[in-house]
């Protein structure tokens, strides 16, 4: 069936902000979605609310909206372009709710628009529990044994059909509290007791537990014709009972037979039949009775998903792309197979090689949440590695997670913990389980505490084998095969460094075992993903590294440049690091010249074998990026893109000769040090806060002497202020030196002078050594103290004094140009006591380019990808600052709500896992849509609970009487409502939590709290601000913490009362910019 | 244990052996499936040839006693990056390594298989030597090109059964596991059969014997130079072709045979039968470069325009322009064009060129069998109509 022709116009609805379990890949998918359908002649409407995305590029849709993903704001975008159709399914859950609740509520057919991709009936049976379960019914296919009970007693009825062990699930509760695991019916009524008592509707979930049970998922596609193919199949390493997110998963299956497989096979094409996906991806999970093979079905998304971006990345096949293009109609046999060309995208998918996913979680950001992995996702970030054995790609995979100096299990561990430890899945399990198999442990001991397959369990055996082989030796006893077995079995250099010792006995260096290797030939070369084993020739250098006969790699004799990569998503380092590398490949596209990605992230854009000229999906570790320098011999690499994972590596690859383009790594060095950063300053008379470093106890209270409390404190070369805090006094200060760092003379403690109150201004700046262009100044919206990630932030500034703008506008300039920058610049400033100081620079790509790029509609990243190959800013017609017409505001999404028992408050520690980006014509306006886009819900009317500290409470008053005459009713704590009473203003009382019933808490669970303003009181957060902090997130209530997020809030509720929503596409606000 | 593979070009790897420790000649072929190790050893049509496996790790479900799709491994050597040192799985009954050795087969592992599958893509299936007992690769590469070549190579009457059988799922309770059946075709299984079938044995595989009888078959298998007389002395509803080794042209023997039943049974032909049929019509075959092995490949039935992924094994294939005016081809691959079904337009006679049976592979095809049953049961009804 050739492609629709009575379609024209479609609208692509993205998924948003980064969160836990919806990341890049969606960027990933929508983005081939995006290409695909207007390389097909469609006209594209994109709607998405992040603007560190490269979907939301202006070149890739014909109009590109980014405002919030609501109903109401897609709504107005449908009515305002009057697409033909929308496709629901390449942008997560997010897109395909929306969908749904636009076909319920009758927009869809209003309008006339039509789903394609998956029909409404389609999402509904996959999506619905209850029919989900009662469609695998009637095709006969297995699920978990389970019923709903709303008492004790029906819960008696209930067991002995479902069986134990039992897992309990009581309705609507946060993250699942109240619920559990029963393997006896005496724990059975008391989790069922205490499950139905935590639910709201006091009804729970029964469900039999397949915990254990070996887990698999099948990515399948299906076309308008009928013809359903499988991608790929995905064995997951931990068993039943972790998230998939949160699992390390491999590819192909390993431990299934073909008569198995098929099986699994057969039911997948059924159930994608039944549920009546019509067209695109969907995928399905499976769990496996290891013991009798007995299989039943866990659930299917009727949309790409994660594992579908996986899936793509793991065999070379475009998932997405092609889903998008089987929406409009082509069949599977119409679409080429890109990387073979001769062969169609009707085939599955053969690989030659063993893929490892391996999560990478956050836990040290939420130190009181519990560390435990479960059904809920808590990963922020994978790393996907391919290699020939299952040994070599987890080895990778290990490395590319970038655990500095690799993960080390306590030294006192008893036997009784690591059991515990190998039990209760954590992000840590892995090592254990390591551990486990090194101290002696036998396999089938390992299987019975984990139940991790035993096949995977025997791989890691022989890791662990050849390690005891290896352990203590010289390195010059080792010979070229065993050196070369050992490369074999994915052993890095820093790995058999740490192993193996010199001549004398003592520890090596890296770089000694690469000298030693190289001495002895022992070499990678690169393979190809061709999604076809080799079968026919491929036309894509999609590369991997391995040890073997025969090198792949072709490399052209072209001017290239090779892109470091930004590894797997953490917080502080996500997507806008992504975007950075995305574009200097496009960027050097343009320039003719050939455009070399290296990273390990499956989820992304970079990672995408159109989007460079050529991809090496390997670990960026110093190791693997030499041997590709040394296969390419490049003309020149880009490190400042990628974040701090390229930076960590840019003096050693300096040391080693690597042409590094840009800004130099010595002055993203001196931007580091201490003091040498300071006598720049100094040289240049610019301010900084006081500051100073210390490597002890003693040299820390002494700086804090000087300097004078509080003060910021944090360990050197770090990204998204981990580790980072405001302390008040010695004792706190001591606490931190002793317990949250380990300082040495390598890695002194910052301590900076903490400017309280101060205003953070965040500068991006292209420079070209001779030139500066201020990209953009953004104000953030929360005060100094808050980490620049987190605090939402404002295009252009407003209220700050043109002195002040002009002292940094001076001062970027001098520092870039002092610095030597060649491509991007970030710089944070503060504004204490009407003086402006300079907090940080960073002469990189910062987080905030993405943001910048969209709001001016200048590609920052690009042009400082071309200054770096060495053209110059003049010839690319900019001003000295570039201007925004309008208020663009960037905020921050968080992910507390994974994180049972953390206080959602905002610190200088980094914790958001992505952002949002709100446009209007003025700040309320704009504020509004970034919450909206965030995801908060601010009220038109109704209870406003304030308390804020002593310091807030002038500003207290003036927030109250615009809330008031805005129509809303406050209540205060007795502090806060005084000052506000005796302004003459209506404020009520109530208790604080610990004070008396009804307390805030109470109020706000009964609903009669529809915002709450609540400033932290100083030093330590206390219980009851915490206790009224969790309520308000779990009854979604918006919690604002800091004053200056208050008033801005008040603005947008202004706005919200005053304003029709309206929505404009990104290219209409250019040409608009354009034409002034 | 060393072991090598030479080819006749002169090429060499060196690994490590497993298996037997012996030595094998053959025609070096590759399979891109990446599970079902167990079913490709053990299908007859693997006779005469050393198998690659394009997937690096094998072994790892280990082997049992189910999926065996024959008497007896068939292929001469198997070839692999990786040999599993465990074996996982609930089935399982022993490793890999321990059934090669069991019945004499060499296996070589630790080579670089991509690099093999790589040079076969682009020169074309050659004959090989894997030695585990190599003086010299001098000594190999002669061995090599001392095999006999697969064109002109009959095979089929070499792997054919020697006598006539009725077919009995003698493993009905080990294959057991209802599971594995779908549950329709189990249940029709239990019927009294009520068509009798006659399988002309090439190197037939046992699935699709069961695909016949779960679909209320009863099969008498014969040997490949069966007379049509015989044949027709069996009084079958059905005559079905199956798939085996080697070159088909050398058979003419049964392509007289073949001859003088189209028109006057159902006849259902795979494979090598596909071969046989299309040189029964008067067609011809040539052999393909490196041949089709592997679980994906993408089929085109141009009668409906579904595509269907298949098993498949060949290194021979019809060539379309050979065939006379009453045939049509019904099938393609759409990898690269060839043939992959034909139809005779006058008589209830078709075969296709993949494996409908799988074992291993998916399940797409399955439906050829019914087709066949309905042939079946057309003709009946037809003959009894014209009584």
């Amino acid at each position: 069936m050739p492609k629709r022709t009575d379609i024209k116009k479609i609208l692509i609805v993205g998924s948003g902000p980064i969160v836990i379990g919806q990341a890049c890949e969606f960027d990933y998918s929508g983005t081939q979605a995006c290409k695909a359908l207007k390389s097909e002649g469609f006209e594209v409407i994109l709607i998405n609310s992040n603007p560190a995305t490269i979907m939301t590029d202006p070149e890739l849709a014909d109009r590109t909206y980014i405002e919030p993903l609501t109903p109401e704001a897609v709504r107005a975008c449908i009515e305002r372009e009057r697409p033909d159709a929308l496709l629901p399914t390449v942008g997560g859950q997010t897109a395909l709710n929306i969908a749904v609740t636009l076909a319920e509520n009758g927009t869809l057919e209003e309008f006339g628009v039509e789903l394609i991709g998956a029909k409404l009936d389609a999402i509904k049976v996959a999506e619905d529990r209850l029919l989900f379960k009662r469609a695998m019914e009637e095709i006969g296919i297995a699920m978990p044994r389970s019923g709903y009970v709303k008492s004790l007693q029906e819960a008696h009825d209930l067991i002995s059909f479902v069986g134990f062990p039992a897992i309990i699930r009581p309705s609507f509760t946060l993250g699942g509290t109240g619920g559990g695991i029963a393997y006896n019916s005496e724990e059975y009524d008391e989790i069922v007791t205490r499950a139905l008592q935590a639910s709201p509707l006091h009804e729970t979930l029964i469900e039999q537990s397949i915990i254990g049970w070996k887990e698999y998922e099948l990515e399948v596609m299906r076309d308008l014709a009928d013809n359903v193919v499988i991608i790929c199949s995905i064995e997951n390493f931990d068993p039943m009972g972790v998230h998939t997110g949160d699992s390390i998963t491999v590819a192909p299956a390993q431990t299934l037979t073909d008569r198995e497989y098929q099986v699994m096979r057969d039911a997948a094409l059924q159930i994608i039949r039944r549920v009546g996906v019509e067209t695109g991806g969907s995928n399905i999970q499976f769990a496996l009775n290891p013991a009798n093979g007995a299989m039943i079905v866990i659930e299917m998304n009727p949309r790409v998903s994660r594992s579908s971006a996986l899936a793509s990345k793991a065999t070379g096949f475009p998932i997405a792309k092609i889903a998008a293009k089987l929406a409009v109609g082509y069949t599977l046999d119409e679409i080429p197979n890109d990387i073979t060309r001769k062969t169609p995208a009707s085939f599955e998918p053969t690989i030659d090689y063993c893929v490892v996913k391996i999560p990478k979680w956050a836990f040290e950001k939420f130190p009181s949440s519990d560390p435990t992995l479960g059904v809920q996702m808590k990963s922020v970030g994978e790393a996907m590695a391919i290699g020939r054995t299952f040994k070599e790609a987890f080895q990778k995979g290990l490395r590319s997670l970038e655990v500095r100096g690799g993960y080390r299990v306590p030294d006192n561990l008893d036997d009784s913990e690591l059991r515990r430890r190998l039990v209760v899945p954590s992000a840590e399990r892995i090592y254990f389980t390591l551990h486990a198999l090194t101290v002696g442990y036998s396999i089938a001991e390992v299987h019975e505490l984990t139940k991790i397959d035993l096949w995977f369990l025997d791989n890691l055996k022989e890791i662990i084998e050849r390690e005891h082989e290896l352990r203590g030796r010289a390195l010059e006893t080792i010979s070229h095969d065993e050196l070369y077995a050992a490369k074999q079995m994915g052993f890095s250099d820093l790995r058999l460094a740490a192993l193996l010792t010199n001549s004398q006995g003592a520890a090596l260096a890296e770089t000694e075992v690469r000298k030693r290797r190289i001495e002895l030939g022992v070499r990678p070369v690169f393979k190809r993903v061709d999604t076809c084993g080799a079968e026919f020739e491929s036309f894509t250098p999609y590369l991997y590294s391995t040890y073997e006969d025969e090198d792949e790699a072709a490399v052209t004799d072209r001017k290239k440049i090779i892109i470091l990569g930004s590894g797997p998503n953490r917080i502080g380092q996500g997507i806008e690091f992504d975007y950075c590398c995305c574009h200097a490949a496009f960027a050097l596209d343009e320039e003719g010249y050939e455009s070399i990605m290296v990273n390990c992230n499956p989820e992304t854009v970079s990672t995408d074998y159109d989007t460079s000229d050529r991809l090496y999906f390997e670990p960026v570790t110093f190791e693997d990026v030499m041997e590709i320098v040394e296969k390419e011999k490049p003309t020149g690499v880009i490190v400042q893109f990628g974040g701090q994972t390229p930076l960590n590596l840019a003096m050693k690859l300096l040391g080693a000769g690597v042409p590094i383009i840009g800004t130099s790594p010595t002055s993203i060095d001196l931007a580091e040090d201490r003091k040498l950063f300071g006598a720049l300053l100094n040289q240049l008379q610019i301010p900084q806060p006081p500051n100073g470093t210390a490597t002890s106890n003693e040299e820390a209270r002494n700086v804090a002497a000087e300097i004078g409390y509080p003060v910021l404190v944090r360990p050197s070369y770090v990204l998204g202020g981990r580790a980072m805090q405001i302390v008040y006094d010695d004792t706190s200060l001591d606490n931190y030196m002793t317990h949250a760092v380990a300082a040495s003379p390598e890695h002194p403690v910052l301590i900076d002078s903490f400017l309280e109150n101060a205003s953070e201004i965040d500068v991006d700046a292209l420079c070209d050594g001779e030139r500066v262009v201020i990209a953009g100044i953004q104000q953030h919206i929360e005060e100094a103290g808050i980490h620049s990630g987190d605090s939402s932030c404002v295009l252009p500034p407003y209220g700050i004094k043109d002195e002040h703008l002009d002292a940094m506008r001076r001062y970027t300039r001098e520092m870039a140009m002092a610095l030597k920058v060649v491509g991007l610049v970030n710089i944070q400033f503060a504004i204490f006591n009407d003086k402006v100081y300079v907090l940080e620079v960073n002469p990189r790509a910062s987080r905030t380019v993405p943001f910048v790029s969209k709001a001016t509609g200048v590609p920052l990243a690009k042009i400082a990808a071309k200054l770096m190959i060495g053209r110059k800013l003049s010839e690319f017609n900019l001003p000295e600052e570039l201007q925004v017409e309008r208020f663009y505001i960037k905020t921050p999404v968080f992910p507390f709500v994974k994180f049972q028992g953390v206080d959602p408050i905002l610190g200088p520690e980094m914790r958001s896992t992505g952002e949002v980006m709100g446009v209007a014509e003025n700040f309320g306006g704009a504020y509004l849509k970034a919450q909206q886009g965030a995801g908060t819900r601010l009220p038109r009317e109704g209870g406003v609970f304030i308390s804020v500290n002593d310091q807030d409470k002038p500003f207290a008053v003036e927030l109250a009487r615009e809330l008031i005459e805005m129509g809303f009713r406050l209540v205060a704590t007795r502090g806060t409502q005084r000052i506000i009473e005796s302004a003459g203003l209506e404020c009520g009382f109530v208790y604080k939590v610990n004070e008396g019933r009804p307390n805030v808490s109470d109020m706000i669970k009964s609903k009669q709290i529809n915002l709450i303003i609540n400033t932290p009181l100083g030093r330590v957060s206390f219980y009851d601000e915490r206790a009224i902090r969790r309520a308000a997130m779990q009854y979604s209530v918006p919690c604002v913490t800091t004053m200056t997020g208050a008033t801005a809030t008040v603005a947008a509720i202004r706005a919200l009362r005053e304003e029709t929503l309206t929505v404009r596409s990104l290219q209409e606000y250019h040409a608009q910019a354009a034409a002034k | 244990m060393d072991a090598i593979l030479a080819l006749e070009d002169g090429r060499v790897w060196r690994g490590r052996g497993f298996g037997a420790a012996t030595e094998v000649v053959g025609e070096v072929v590759f399979n891109t499936s990446i599970t079902g190790y167990q079913e490709i050893l053990t299908d007859p049509s693997y006779c005469g040839q050393i198998v690659t496996m394009t997937y690096p790790l094998i072994g790892n479900y280990g082997v049992n006693g189910e999926d065996s799709e024959s008497r007896k491994i068939f292929a001469e050597g198997l070839v692999v990056r990786e040999l599993s040192r465990a074996v996982s799985n609930w089935r399982a009954a022993e490793s890999l390594d321990d059934y090669l050795r069991k019945q004499n087969i060499p296996g070589l592992s630790d080579i670089d298989t991509r690099s093999l599958v790589r040079h076969i893509r682009e020169r074309g299936s050659m004959r090989g030597c894997l030695s585990t007992s190599a003086v010299s690769e001098t000594e190999v590469v002669a061995k090599a090109r001392s095999a006999p070549t697969m064109l002109g190579l009959d095979l089929a009457t070499v792997v054919s059964c020697k006598a006539p059988y009725v077919w009995t799922d003698s493993q009905a309770s080990a294959y057991g596991a209802p599971r594995l059946i779908p549950a329709a075709a189990a249940a029709e299984a239990l019927l009294e059969p009520r068509f009798h079938v006659v399988a002309y044995d090439f190197g037939l595989k046992y699935n699709s014997l069961r695909s016949l009888a779960a679909l209320g078959c009863r099969v008498t298998v014969v040997p490949a130079l069966t007379s049509a007389a015989a044949v027709r002395a069996l009084k079958p509803d059905g005559i079905w072709l199956s798939n085996g080794p080697g070159d088909p042209e050398p058979l003419t023997g049964v392509i007289g045979n073949l001859k003088k039943l189209i028109g006057h049974y159902p006849i259902f032909g795979i494979c090598l039968g596909h071969q046989l049929m299309g040189l029964a019509v008067g067609g011809r075959t040539y052999k393909l470069p490196f041949g089709h092995h592997g679980g994906n490949q993408p089929v085109k039935d141009l009668t409906t325009g579904r595509v269907e992924i298949t098993a498949q094994n060949h290194g021979f294939a019809v060539d379309a322009d050979s065939l006379p005016q009453d045939c049509e081809v019904t099938h393609i691959n759409l990898n690269d064009n060839t043939v992959e079904g034909l139809r005779h337009k006058n008589y209830p006679v078709f075969s296709v060129q993949y494996h409908p049976e799988a074992a291993p592979g998916p399940h797409d095809a399955s439906y050829l069998f019914r087709r066949f049953l309905n042939m079946m049961e057309s003709e009946k009804s037809s003959a009894v109509g014209s009584l």
